[in-house]
C-alpha cells in the first residue's frame, strides 16, 4: 500500500522520523550535490559553541569538586525530597497522560464529530503556551478560590501549593507528546486487521487488547517517555501552583535556583549534572523506544 | 452451506453502493463475484460477511436470516485483499488465533493448526512472523486463518491482487483443487473477467451496484444478456451502424436492417473467432490488410484493417494461420459469421434480437 | 488499484457503520465525552481563565496594566530577544538541514540527537550552563569583567539561553521535510547548470516552506515564552531584563490583589501569542495538504483520439 508521508507538522516524534528514513535511503554518496563542507562545518561550530561548549563547562566544573564533596551536595536530604517530588509526580503525570492520551488520539483518529478539529487543535496548546502563563493560570484555577479549586477543597482536596497541584501542571505540559505521537500511528493503523479478527469471532474489547494494544505499545510508551523527560526539568508550570515549601513541595530545579540564589554554585552545578545525566538517559531511552517503534512497523 | 441474498441495497450516505441485488449460492459452490472497480462486488461479500449492514433487503444463511446476527457469529472464513495478518502474532498464533477465540483446547488447537501447515504447504513456517514471509505464503496464511475453525462459508476479497502475476496462476490453480477437497461454499471477488472465467463454477457479474448477470462462464461467455457483460467478458468488436436503405452498414460492412428506419443506427458485436479469414481474396466479399498478429500461444489474434481504415480483431488457431500462409501485410477477405445486436436507436431490445444473429448461411466450428 | 469510486466509498465507509469491527455508539460517545471532559477541564478552562482574570478588574485596568512603563520595557525586550535568537537558529536549522537531509554520513544519528540535546534539558540546566560559562565566577567571567562586558543579568546572556533553549525547533521541522522531497530535484537543477546556492534557493526552500515557516513560529513562540532558563541568567531587574513570562511572575509576587490582574493581563498576551500560533499551525498544515493533494492529482489522458475507425475496444 503506497504510504503518504506524514503531513502532520509534529512537535514531537519527527526525530525518529530523520533516523527511520536516513536507514531506508539508498547508501550511494551524493558527493554530486554542493554546500556539505560549509553546511556541516557551520553546523558543529554552531553545536559546539551553544551547546555542546556550555554543557561540557558545567561538566567539567564539577569535576573540580571530590567525588565525595560531590555525592554529599546530590545526596542531602533537601536534594533527595526534591528528587522524590520531581520523579514521582513526573511519573505519575505521564502515566496519567499515557492513558488518556491514548483515549484522546483513539478518539480523534476513529471518530467523527462536531468540534473534532477545533479539539485537535486544542491539543497542541500546552505546547505553544509559555510555561510561567500555565502556571499562573493552573494556580489561579484550583487554588481554593479558583473556579475549580472551589468543587475540591469542600471534599477535602486542596490542588494548588501542595503535591497534587504539582501533578496537575505537569499532567497539561505533558499532554500534547502521547496524543501526537499516537496519531499517526494509529492513522496508519490497517482496520482490516481488527475485521480479520471480528470474522474470527473476537469480541471488540478482546480485539482491542490482543491485536490493536500491542501495536500502539511502543509509540504510547515513547510518549510517555517524551512527557516524562519534559516533567522532570519543568520548572515555570510548576513553581505556581507549587507550594514551594522545602522538603514537600519544592522540585528539583527549583531547589538549583535557590542554591544559586545563595550563591550555593557548586550546589546548583552538583543537582544540575545529576538532572542533566538523567535527561542524557532518557534521551538515550527515547532513540531506543522510537528505533523499535519503526521497526515494529515494518 | 446455502445463502440467499433477497432484494438487498446498501447505501453509504448518498452513494449506492448496491441496488436491489437478488441471487442464491448453492452449497458447496465456488461462486465468483465479478465486475469493475467500484461495481459493488466487494460491498456484496462483506454484506454477507456482516462487516456491513443492508440498507434493504435480507441475507439467509442456510435458510436462516442473518440480518441481525453479529460477524463474529456467523461462522464464516474471510481472506482480505492485502492479507491483515496479526502482526505481532507468530504464524501458528495466527491460524490459531480463531480456535482460541472458539475456546477449543490446546491440544486439538495444536493438531489443527498442524493439519493446515501441512495442508498449505507451510510446514516449518509456524513460528515465523508475517513480515519474514513471501506474499504467496502470507496469503495462504491468511486462507489457513479463516479456514481453521472449519467455518460454512470461505469468502475472499480480491485473494490474488496483490501477488505476482505468475505466483497469481499458481494460487489460482490451488484454490480450485482446495475447494475441490474441502468442499466448502466459496465465494471470491475480482475485477479479473479471465480469473473468473477460469475458476468459478458460476459468475457473478455487477456493475455500478446493479447485478447484470449471474450463470456459468459458459453462460456469460456465449449468451451474455446486454452489452456490458458482452463487452466486459472476453474480446469483443464493436460497430456502429447507420441503415441505409433497409441495410445496417458502416463503410463497406453490410448487416440486415433489422426493422429500423431510414437514418437510424444500430450497434453491433461480434467476438474474434467469428471472423472467417482466407488468404484467397475471392473466397469472401469483404477485403482486408492484416496488419498485426498477436502471439497468444496456441491461439493467435490477428488485427485487419479495412479499406476504410476500420480495425476488427480476429482469432485463429496456429495451425490455420499457417496453412493460409499469413503474415503482417498480407491482404485477406473474411466475412462475419455470428454477431450480436448490443443497442438500437428508437426501439428497446426485443429478445430475439439480443440473441445470437447468423449470417446466412454459415459453416463455422462450434464455439 | 481501487478505482475513484472505491476510494470514496471507503471513505464514507468510515464514518458509516463498519459493524463488527467497531465500538457500540454507546461506547463511542462514551468515549468522546471523557475526550471532551479531559480537554475541556486542562485546556479549555486554563485558557478561558487567563482572560477572565485579565478583565477581571475591567478593560481599562487592563489596558492600563499593558502600557505601564515597565510592562513596555519587558515587552519591547521579549520581542528584541526573539528578534535575534529567531534569525539565529534559522539559519543553524537550515545549515543543518541541508547536511543532514541531503547527504550520507557515518555519525549522522549522534548529531541529529545532539542537536535533540537541548530539547530534553531542564530549562533552569539551561540557564545554569551559561552563568557557569559567562558568570562572575564562571569560565571567563574574569576576562569578561575585565573588559566590561555584561552577558550574566543582561540582555546578552538572556539571548543565549533563549537560543539555546530553541536550538532545536527549526532543524527538528526542516530535516524530515527536506528527506521527505528527497535529492532527485536538486540534481536536476544542478543537471541544468545551476550553482549550489541557486539550487538551494529556488529548488530547496519553496519546496519545504511550510515546514520551514512552522518552525519559525514554533521557534518564536518558545523564544517569546521562555522562562526558566531566563529566570536564571536575567537577575529579574525590571526595567532591563524582565521579559514578558518574567513580568508576569514579578506581577503576580508583586503582592498585592491588584498586580494579580495585571500579571493575567500581561499573560494574556502571551495566550493570544499561543492561540496566534496555533491558528498558523492549523493554516500551514491546510497549506500543506492542499499542495500534496494537487500534486497528487493526474488529469486523465487526452488520448490517441478516437476515430470512427477503431471498431473493438481492448479488452
Amino acid at each position: 500500500m503506497p504510504s503518504r508521508p506524514d503531513l502532520r507538522l509534529s512537535i514531537t516524534g519527527n526525530a525518529a522520523y530523520s533516523r527511520r528514513t536516513t536507514a531506508g535511503m539508498a547508501k550511494r554518496k551524493f558527493s554530486t550535490l554542493p554546500g556539505f563542507g560549509l553546511t556541516m562545518g557551520y553546523t558543529l561550530l554552531y553545536l559546539s559553541v551553544v551547546v555542546l561548549i556550555p554543557i561540557g563547562g558545567l561538566f567539567l566544573r564539577t569535576l573540580d569538586l571530590s567525588w565525595t564533596e560531590f555525592w554529599r551536595l546530590v545526596t542531602a536530604d533537601r536534594a533527595l525530597a526534591a528528587y522524590r517530588l520531581t520523579f514521582g509526580a513526573s511519573l505519575i503525570a505521564a502515566c496519567v497522560n499515557a492513558f488518556l492520551g491514548t483515549l484522546v488520539a483513539w478518539v480523534l483518529v476513529r471518530y467523527d464529530f462536531p468540534g473534532r478539529r477545533f479539539l485537535d487543535a486544542l491539543v497542541d496548546f500546552p505546547f505553544a503556551l509559555p510555561t510561567a502563563v500555565a502556571g499562573l493560570t493552573l494556580a489561579n484555577l484550583f487554588a481554593d478560590n479558583g473556579w475549580l479549586g472551589r468543587f475540591l477543597a469542600p471534599l477535602g482536596i486542596h490542588a494548588a501549593f501542595t503535591p497534587f497541584g504539582i501533578v496537575i501542571a505537569l499532567t497539561f505540559i505533558g499532554l500534547p507528546f502521547v496524543v501526537r505521537t499516537l496519531q499517526p500511528v494509529l492513522e496508519n493503523f490497517e482496520r482490516e486487521v481488527e475485521e480479520a479478527a471480528a470474522t474470527l469471532g473476537a469480541g471488540r474489547l478482546r480485539t482491542f487488547l490482543t491485536i490493536v494494544a500491542p501495536t500502539l505499545l511502543p509509540a504510547v510508551l515513547t510518549g510517555f517517555a517524551l512527557a516524562f523527560a519534559r516533567a522532570i526539568g519543568e520548572y515555570g508550570s510548576v513553581i505556581f501552583i507549587a507550594g514551594n515549601k522545602q522538603y514537600e513541595s519544592e522540585i528539583a530545579p527549583l531547589l538549583i535556583i535557590i542554591r544559586l540564589e545563595e550563591y550555593n554554585y557548586t550546589g546548583a552545578m552538583a543537582l544540575a549534572v545529576v538532572l542533566l545525566v538523567v535527561s542524557f538517559l532518557l534521551l538515550i531511552t527515547i532513540n531506543l523506544l522510537e528505533r523499535w517503534a519503526s521497526r515494529y512497523q515494518n | 452451506m446455502s445463502i440467499e441474498i433477497q432484494n438487498v441495497s446498501k447505501q453509504f450516505g448518498e452513494v449506492t453502493a448496491v441496488n436491489n441485488v437478488s441471487f442464491s449460492v448453492k452449497e458447496g459452490e465456488l461462486l465468483a463475484l465479478l465486475g469493475p472497480s467500484g461495481g459493488g462486488k466487494t460491498t456484496v461479500l462483506r454484506l454477507i460477511a456482516g462487516l456491513e449492514a443492508p440498507t434493504r433487503g435480507d441475507i439467509f444463511i442456510s435458510g436462516q436470516r442473518v440480518n441481525d446476527i453479529a460477524v463474529q457469529q456467523r461462522n464464516i472464513g474471510f481472506v482480505f485483499q492485502n492479507y491483515a495478518l496479526f502482526k505481532n502474532m507468530t504464524v501458528f498464533k495466527n491460524i490459531a488465533f480463531g480456535l482460541k477465540v472458539k475456546k477449543w483446547g490446546r491440544a486439538e488447537s495444536a493438531a489443527r493448526v498442524a493439519e493446515l501447515l501441512e495442508l498449505f504447504g507451510l510446514q516449518g513456517l509456524g513460528e515465523r512472523y508475517p513480515h519474514q514471509l513471501s506474499g504467496g505464503q502470507r496469503q495462504r496464511v491468511a486462507i489457513a486463518r479463516a479456514l481453521a475453525s472449519k467455518p460454512s462459508v470461505l469468502l475472499l476479497d480480491e485473494p490474488f491482487g496483490a501477488v505476482d502475476a505468475k505466483i497469481r496462476q499458481e494460487l489460482r490453480e490451488w484454490l480450485v483443487k482446495l475447494h475441490h477437497d474441502l468442499n466448502v461454499t466459496t465465494i471470491f471477488v475480482t475485477h479479473d473477467q479471465e480469473e473468473a472465467m477460469e475458476v468459478a463454477n458460476r459468475i457473478v457479474i455487477f456493475s455500478r451496484g446493479a447485478l447484470e448477470q449471474i450463470g456459468t462462464p459458459r453462460e456469460v461467455y456465449e449468451a451474455p444478456v446486454n452489452e456490458f457483460v458482452a463487452r466486459f467478458i472476453g474480446v469483443l468488436n464493436v460497430l456502429e451502424l447507420e441503415v441505409r436503405n433497409g441495410v445496417a452498414r458502416l463503410n463497406e460492412l453490410e448487416f440486415p436492417g433489422h426493422g429500423l428506419r431510414e437514418g437510424q443506427r444500430l450497434r453491433i458485436g461480434f467476438r474474434p473467432y467469428a471472423v472467417q479469414v482466407s488468404s484467397d481474396l475471392s473466397q469472401y466479399r469483404c477485403r482486408a490488410v492484416l496488419r498485426h498478429t498477436f502471439f497468444l500461444g496456441v491461439m493467435l489474434r490477428v488485427e485487419l484493417e479495412l479499406p476504410s481504415g476500420l480495425m476488427i480483431r480476429a482469432r485463429m488457431a496456429k495451425e490455420e494461420y499457417a496453412q493460409l500462409g499469413l503474415a503482417d501485410g498480407h491482404a485477406v477477405s473474411f466475412q462475419i459469421r455470428q454477431y450480436r445486436v448490443l443497442a438500437r436507436e428508437g426501439a428497446p431490445l426485443a429478445p430475439e434480437t439480443a440473441a445470437v444473429q447468423e449470417l446466412p448461411p454459415t459453416m463455422g466450428e462450434g464455439i | 488499484m481501487a478505482g475513484p469510486a472505491k476510494s470514496r466509498l471507503n471513505r464514507i465507509a468510515t464514518s458509516a457503520s463498519r459493524r463488527g469491527a467497531e465500538e457500540s455508539p454507546l461506547m463511542k460517545w462514551l468515549l468522546i465525552g471523557v475526550a471532551f471532559a479531559f480537554l475541556g477541564i486542562f485546556l479549555l478552562l486554563p485558557l478561558v481563565n487567563v482572560f477572565a482574570q485579565a478583565l477581571s478588574k475591567g478593560l481599562q485596568f487592563y489596558l492600563n496594566s499593558l502600557t505601564s512603563p515597565d510592562t513596555r520595557a519587558a515587552i519591547r525586550l521579549t520581542l528584541i530577544v526573539a528578534a535575534v535568537c529567531v534569525p539565529l537558529n534559522l539559519v543553524f536549522g537550515l545549515a543543518a538541514a541541508w547536511a543532514v537531509a541531503k547527504f550520507e554520513f557515518r555519525g549522522k544519528s549522534l548529531l541529529v540527537t545532539l542537536i535533540d540535546l537541548p530539547f530534553s534539558v531542564s530549562p533552569v540546566v539551561a540557564g545554569l550552563i551559561y552563568v557557569v560559562m559567562f558568570g562572575l565566577q564562571g569560565y571567563l567571567g574574569p576576562w569578561l569583567d575585565a573588559h566590561n562586558i555584561q552577558i550574566i543579568f543582561a540582555v546578552p546572556g538572556i539571548v543565549l539561553a533563549t537560543v539555546f533553549v530553541t536550538f532545536p525547533f527549526v532543524a527538528r521541522e526542516l530535516i524530515p521535510v527536506m528527506q521527505a522531497t528527497g535529492t532527485e530535484q536538486e540534481q536536476a537543477a544542478l543537471t541544468l547548470g545551476a550553482s549550489g546556492w541557486q539550487t538551494f534557493w529556488h529548488v530547496t526552500l519553496p519546496s519545504v516552506k511550510w515546514g520551514l515557516l512552522y518552525g519559525i513560529i514554533l521557534c518564536n513562540a518558545r523564544a517569546m515564552g521562555e522562562f526558566g532558563a531566563v529566570s536564571v541568567v536575567s537577575g529579574h531587574i525590571t526595567g532591563q531584563t524582565e521579559t514578558m513570562p518574567l513580568r508576569v511572575q514579578a506581577l503576580y509576587e508583586g503582592g498585592a490583589g491588584a498586580s494579580g490582574a495585571a500579571a493575567f493581563a500581561v499573560a494574556s498576551l502571551l495566550a493570544l501569542l499561543a492561540l496566534v500560533t496555533l491558528g498558523l499551525k492549523t493554516l500551514l498544515e491546510w497549506k500543506q495538504a492542499h499542495d500534496y493533494a494537487r500534486a497528487q492529482q493526474t488529469i486523465p489522458e487526452a488520448g490517441p483520439a478516437i476515430t470512427k475507425r477503431t471498431a473493438s475496444t481492448w479488452p
